[in-house]
């Protein structure tokens, strides 16, 4: 029937070309081409970037030597004599404060990330689970320099500046908490970085829990155990590399954090041992410094953009790694 | 396919305990250690005792069970005896699962699940207000369709619940040593201890949630389907060790495998579902609850005939 | 040897009333453990609550016509506006979405259809991974080195801030369309290849469209990411005190930029613009977000029709 209709149908227009056939040849490997190098792109973006700040820094790097990494002392050359190099260029401090800073910021939002992931998961009603999660994520939404203008202006002397006198005045024999209390410190671009670092922490490691499997936890239920135990004891340690890897994702996003830091850190290059000393961070001194750079000092801040790309490139691959083995293996699984 | 006149259901779990041969069974399970091996006056004693109609473990009366507006097994009233195996089958969707979970509150865990009527554990209502289901569950334990060890170490599998109970790390080696007895799996891995659990196969892994489940000394061990998921090798060691364990522990079984309730179990419950006038909802229904030889030789109900001569379900 | 695991049957019959004190002891463990992760968690929302309500408050008065349309006074005066940051801002992302987004999606395109399993493919999607963590100020200053005073001596000016914002914003765009892209089931590829279409044609004209709300997402999530940024500003565009719709030879203001610039600087009323700054800053990410977060719902219901 159909058959006979086609065969007809072909005997009428015997040498009808299908639509397209000859015109359309050359569009798919065109295609396939230009989406390729579209990808390729990508690649060679990332290596160019990498390849051209060091080589424009190399000078630094080629008069420092290791200097550059555990030296202290950071004086730009006043000349305009490219290339020779006349400052000293020990970014140290620099590194220092970023680590400090990024510490403070890991150690307040980890445990907040976890505990909040740990309520959406398991403790919140399941219909206030995704405005829940919304609200929190909410907060990466909010600019960075927002942060920093809100930070400075309204939670450092309303909120932050209470909080460090009370801390000096009860701790203040801790070397941590010594003073004297100015305001702009370690200790403040700590907490408000640790709000920026939350809501991606709490995202990852929301998706950690909410990925173990039930019938664990059932099995831990049917055992008897209370709500807290199941958590601790079972939901929490299969659950470790996806939070490590959480953790490590917030503290690379901690790090290459620019302009809120550098609104609240103070900008000196001491590296102080108490949390309400003011320090710098490698990329608040870039921030802050490239306006009235000269030449030279410009490569002096390349350099530092480099060992900084250096540590969250590193940082975002563990983390990455230890995310992709959590969710492969669906847990700690000793095997 | 013909169960009715098949001799291996004469099965007589219920009365070896009167007048049957004296054998000297290895102990399993913490109960026993007290009672040296090569001690059998105990044993005796019990041997000799006559028969008594085992006791009531649980009894359900009127009970329903609701999932948000849905009712989905209605009005069941059963008796569960102690230290029997008692087996709940039927087709799929008959609730048989969900009235499982009820004898030991695992559905408070699913939002919106409601249980209407009273379940008795030794005459206490076990959804009574002041009851907490934390100590429910130390009492009745739970093994699942599929096996869910945790992803810990052997030992740790066995130790979770234990440990929970604060049992001593001196004695902790012998809690989990008697449970893997128990379920028959200590031989097989007394070597790998710290061993994933993981690493066991599938027949192995359902032992090891076994032995985690009678690590806590419960009195009752709930089985939901436990061997489903498993071969047919692995489902024969497990029914031998449930046959073993019914000595120590009640035992309720849901299973989807007819000859296996006729084979291990002393009393069986056959649960149908009625569809609404509607026709939208299929609300799950006791059709008929006796001694295992009698439902499979001769039921009362023609539901439960047509069931097990395979005429549908 | 004993245990104290084998109780004698006859104490076994205790109430289930009868708890320990050990159970009673985790019990209450439990609860207050609840307790605090239910407090931990409404404290946590606490931050973003106070954040959108100061920056509402001490901006509100500030925006009015004229924020629009007066380039900024000196910092010690009242009045003036925040135009050329505005202008600036709506420049530099009008040329950076473009740059963006095509070849974000088009990476994409290459990730999901024609490259699935390949190493290169796995290569691509590893960077561009690396790339979302990348310092926006790395960026910053390798556009710098290219585009302002290097290779290619654009000088700063909007063009070399387009694509510096372009360089954060692409690694965005590339993740969320590879995710949307392979959302569109492949029953939907094969019914079109099984038609005769060539792949190129499957791509543009079924499975694109498919996911265009996705991708739609996407992009939105990235425009809000790109508007907010300001190191990379600093370094590229540097900043201006006038309008200007030049895209080279002219340095450029932006809004984030003007925004740290009046918040960094002693007098109120400059201060009081930059909440103004901020204010309208946080409505257009924050804006962007909530629609781009309305438009993937959309998507996931209409997804299942499929």
């Amino acid at each position: 029937m159909t058959g006979t209709s086609a065969e007809t149908g072909a005997a009428r227009a015997p040498h009808r070309s299908l639509p397209g056939r000859s015109r359309g040849r050359f569009a798919d490997p065109l295609f396939k081409a230009a989406v390729t190098t579209s990808g390729v792109f990508v690649l060679a973006l990332l290596a160019f970037m990498i390849i051209r700040t060091t080589a424009d820094a190399w000078p630094i790097f080629a008069k420092e030597g290791l200097g550059f990494f555990t030296g202290t002392e950071w004086t730009a050359g006043q000349t305009r004599d490219l290339p020779n190099i006349h400052g000293t260029y020990g970014a140290l401090p620099f590194m220092y404060g970023t680590l400090v800073t990024s510490a403070i910021a890991l150690v307040i939002a980890l445990p907040v990330s976890i505990a909040v992931a740990l309520y959406i998961t398991q403790l919140a009603p399941r219909r206030l689970r995704n405005p829940l999660s919304y609200g929190v994520e909410t907060l990466a939404a909010v600019p960075s320099i927002v942060y920093g203008l809100w930070g400075l202006l309204f939670f450092l002397p309303v909120v932050l500046r209470p909080v460090m006198d009370w801390l000096h005045r009860w701790f203040g024999g801790v070397f941590l908490f010594e003073g004297p209390v100015f305001g702009l410190s370690y200790f403040s671009a700590g907490v408000v970085l640790a709000l920026m670092v939350l809501p991606i922490m709490t995202a990852i490691i929301r998706e950690v829990f909410a990925a173990a499997p039930t019938a664990e936890l059932q099995a831990a239920y049917g055992l008897g155990a209370t709500e807290w135990e199941v958590i601790r004891r079972v939901l929490v340690p299969r659950s470790m590399s996806g939070i490590v890897g959480g953790a490590m994702l917030g503290l690379g996003r901690a790090v290459g954090e620019t302009v809120a830091v550098a609104m609240l850190v103070g900008g000196s290059q001491a590296m102080g041992y108490s949390l309400f000393f003011a320090g710098d961070t490698m990329a608040a001194h870039i921030f802050n410094t490239f306006q009235d750079a000269l030449p030279e000092t410009v490569l002096g801040l390349m350099a530092i953009g480099v060992a900084l790309f250096v540590f969250t490139f590193l940082i975002n691959v563990l983390a990455r790694v230890l995310v992709w083995r959590a969710s492969r293996f669906g847990g700690d699984a000793a095997v | 396919m013909t169960t009715m006149t098949d001799p291996t259901l004469q099965t007589t779990h219920r009365t070896t305990t009167a007048g049957g041969p004296s054998r000297i069974r290895i102990p399993l399970g913490a109960r026993r250690l007290s009672v040296p091996i090569t001690d059998t006056s105990a044993e005796d004693a019990d041997l000799a005792r006559p028969a008594e109609p085992h006791e009531v473990v649980f009894g359900l009366r009127d009970v329903s069970v609701y999932y948000g507006g849905f009712r989905a097994v209605r009005d069941v009233n059963l008796e569960i005896a102690e230290r029997e195996i008692t087996a709940l089958i039927g087709p799929s969707g008959c609730g048989k699962s969900t009235l499982l979970r009820t004898l030991n509150r695992m559905n408070d865990l699913i939002p919106g699940a409601q249980v209407e009527g009273s379940v008795a554990y030794r005459g206490e209502n076990i959804y009574d207000k002041d009851i907490d289901p934390v100590e429910v569950r130390r009492r009745i334990g739970m093994v699942f369709q599929k096996p869910n060890p945790f992803p810990k170490s052997i030992y740790d599998n066995v130790a979770f619940g234990p440990r929970l109970n604060g049992v001593r790390r001196s004695e902790l080696d012998d809690t989990v040593e008697q449970a893997l007895r128990g379920a028959a799996l200590w031989d097989e891995v007394k070597g790998k201890l710290k061993q994933s659990g993981l690493s066991l196969s599938g027949g192995q892994q359902q032992r090891l949630c076994i032995a985690r489940a009678i690590a806590v000394n419960p009195e009752v061990v709930l089985m939901d389907e436990p061997c489903s998921a498993l071969d047919p090798v692995a489902t024969a060691r497990i029914e031998d060790l449930m046959e073993r364990m019914k000595h120590d522990y009640t035992i309720v079984i849901v299973t989807h495998n007819m000859q296996q309730a006729a084979r291990i179990s002393d009393r069986t419950a056959f649960f149908s579902t009625e569809v609404n006038e509607a026709g939208d909802t299929r609300t799950g229904v006791l059709v008929e609850f006796d001694d295992t030889a009698k439902i499979f030789s001769n039921p009362s109900d023609e539901r439960t005939e047509n069931y097990i001569t395979g005429r549908f379900g | 040897m004993t245990t104290t695991l084998t109780p004698p049957r006859a104490a076994q019959r205790r109430s289930l009333r009868q708890v320990d004190r050990r159970t009673r002891w985790r019990k209450l463990t439990s609860l207050v453990m609840r307790m605090v992760l239910t407090v931990t968690m409404a404290l946590a929302c606490l931050p973003l609550v106070l954040i959108l309500y100061v920056v509402a408050e001490r901006g509100w008065s500030v925006v009015d016509l004229h924020f629009f349309t007066q380039d900024t006074l000196p910092f010690r005066l009242e009045g003036g506006g925040f135009r050329q940051g505005f202008v600036g801002s709506f420049l530099i992302m009008a040329l950076a979405i473009p740059m963006a987004v095509v070849p974000g999606i088009a990476t994409a395109v290459y990730l999901v259809e024609y490259g699935r399993g390949r190493k290169l493919a796995a290569l691509v999607r590893f960077v561009t991974d690396v790339m979302t963590g990348v310092p926006s100020i790395f960026v910053g200053l390798f556009v710098y080195a290219v585009l302002v005073i290097g290779t290619v001596k654009l000088g700063f000016g909007t063009l070399a801030a387009a694509v510096a914002i372009a360089i954060v914003m692409l690694p965005i765009v590339v993740r969320s369309s590879e995710e949307m892209l392979k959302l569109v089931p492949d029953s939907l590829r094969s019914a079109s290849l099984g038609m005769g279409a060539r792949r190129w044609q499957t791509t543009t004209k079924v499975v694109l469209p498919a996911a265009a709300p996705g991708l739609a997402t996407g992009a939105m999530l990235a425009i809000a990411r790109g508007a907010g940024e300001t190191a990379p500003l600093i370094l590229t565009g540097l900043g201006s005190f006038t309008m200007t719709l030049y895209l080279v030879g002219e340095r450029q203001a932006s809004l984030p930029q003007l925004i740290h610039q009046n918040a960094v600087q002693p007098f109120e009323p400059g201060i009081a613009r930059a909440w103004g700054g901020a204010l309208c800053l946080v409505a257009i990410t924050v804006l962007f977000t909530i629609v781009a977060r309305v438009i993937a719902a959309r998507f996931a219901r209409t997804r299942e029709g499929m």
